[in-house]
């Protein structure tokens, strides 16, 4: 087989889950492009390892060390996020601005619920 | 092997680039469609695609466990996520936030980069796929003699997760009836 196909497709998987961590504004489909870029990147190993015929299967082993780091990190993220949806309400990344750098005047924006929440 | 030509694809070839379109084509509609439940379900597409595709490339093995962990559990996990945030079940008008034209500027710019320099790279690469490489005694013996140290490290990662996850999750300040938390 050619090396091509696995690469470029890996690349372009890279790229779609890179649109989506940009584009996204619910934060469980950020989580989910970052899945997709780490799909890509254990075909790359996986290809790459095939080529090489490495003796001690490294970009194998890495593939399955990276697919449960990919589970860890999606239990915590989730975790994460259902934390700050029962804290704030929402689970929009763009709304979560309370430790941005003050733009001028710092003001909390209008309608949110929870802005300042009273423990 | 003689006889490798870029125009001459061997039946793997056609079956990846089929396999590798469908797996392009579900990853695409993943992070473009606006019901949150089916961009979950498009990337169960998309990751079974990438399970056939190291099943080409002769690593059964990693394949099986893609298909175990990230098919069974990961999108379990993003399914019940999407639940518990009480996402809608139609269309959500604000799936994307307001900078999409620069991630899509960003996006295809990487992309062309990354295709135009790999194809230079690894054009006349060709991969020996007639013996396997991955199958589970191979792995098994690199995993168990070269990598178990990591291996364990990575145990005890996951427990520490696993541990995270649950105080994370657990409700702060409401002690049951009995004191002990």
């Amino acid at each position: 087989m050619h090396l091509v196909y696995p690469v470029v497709l890996a690349a372009l998987l890279f790229c779609t889950g890179l649109y989506g961590v940009l584009a996204r504004r619910n934060a469980i489909l950020v989580l989910m492009s970052v899945e997709l870029m780490l799909a890509a990147v254990g075909l790359n190993l996986v290809a790459f390892d095939v080529w090489l015929r490495d003796e001690l299967r490294s970009g194998q082993v890495f593939t399955l060390f990276l697919i449960a780091l990919g589970a860890a990190e999606i239990g915590i993220g989730l975790a994460i996020v259902l934390l700050v949806h029962r804290e704030r309400g929402t689970s929009a990344v763009d709304r979560l601005r309370e430790l941005r750098e003050p733009r001028g005047t710092p003001r909390p924006a209008p309608g949110e619920p929870g802005e300042h929440p009273t423990p | 092997m003689t006889g490798r030509e870029l125009l001459s694809p061997s039946g793997q070839d056609v079956v990846f680039v089929l396999v590798g379109l469908v797996t392009l084509g579900a990853a695409v509609l993943c992070v473009t469609s606006r019901h949150l439940v089916h961009a979950a379900l498009w990337l169960v597409v998309a990751l079974g695609g990438i399970a056939v595709h190291y099943l080409l490339l002769t690593a059964e093995f990693v394949a099986w466990v893609q298909v175990l962990i990230y098919l069974g559990s990961v999108v379990v996990l993003v399914l019940f996520g999407l639940m518990l945030t009480r996402a809608p079940i139609g269309p959500s008008p604000e799936a994307d936030s307001r900078n999409r034209p620069v991630a899509l500027v960003v996006a295809l710019a990487a992309a062309g980069v990354l295709v135009t320099l790999l194809v230079d790279a690894f054009r006349t690469t060709w991969i020996d796929l007639d013996t396997p490489h991955g199958t589970s005694r191979q792995v098994g013996d690199g995993l168990f003699r070269a990598w178990v140290l990591p291996f364990e490290a990575l145990s005890v990662l996951l427990l520490a997760a696993l541990v995270g996850a649950i105080v994370l999750s657990r409700r702060p300040g409401k002690r049951p009836e009995g004191g002990e938390r």
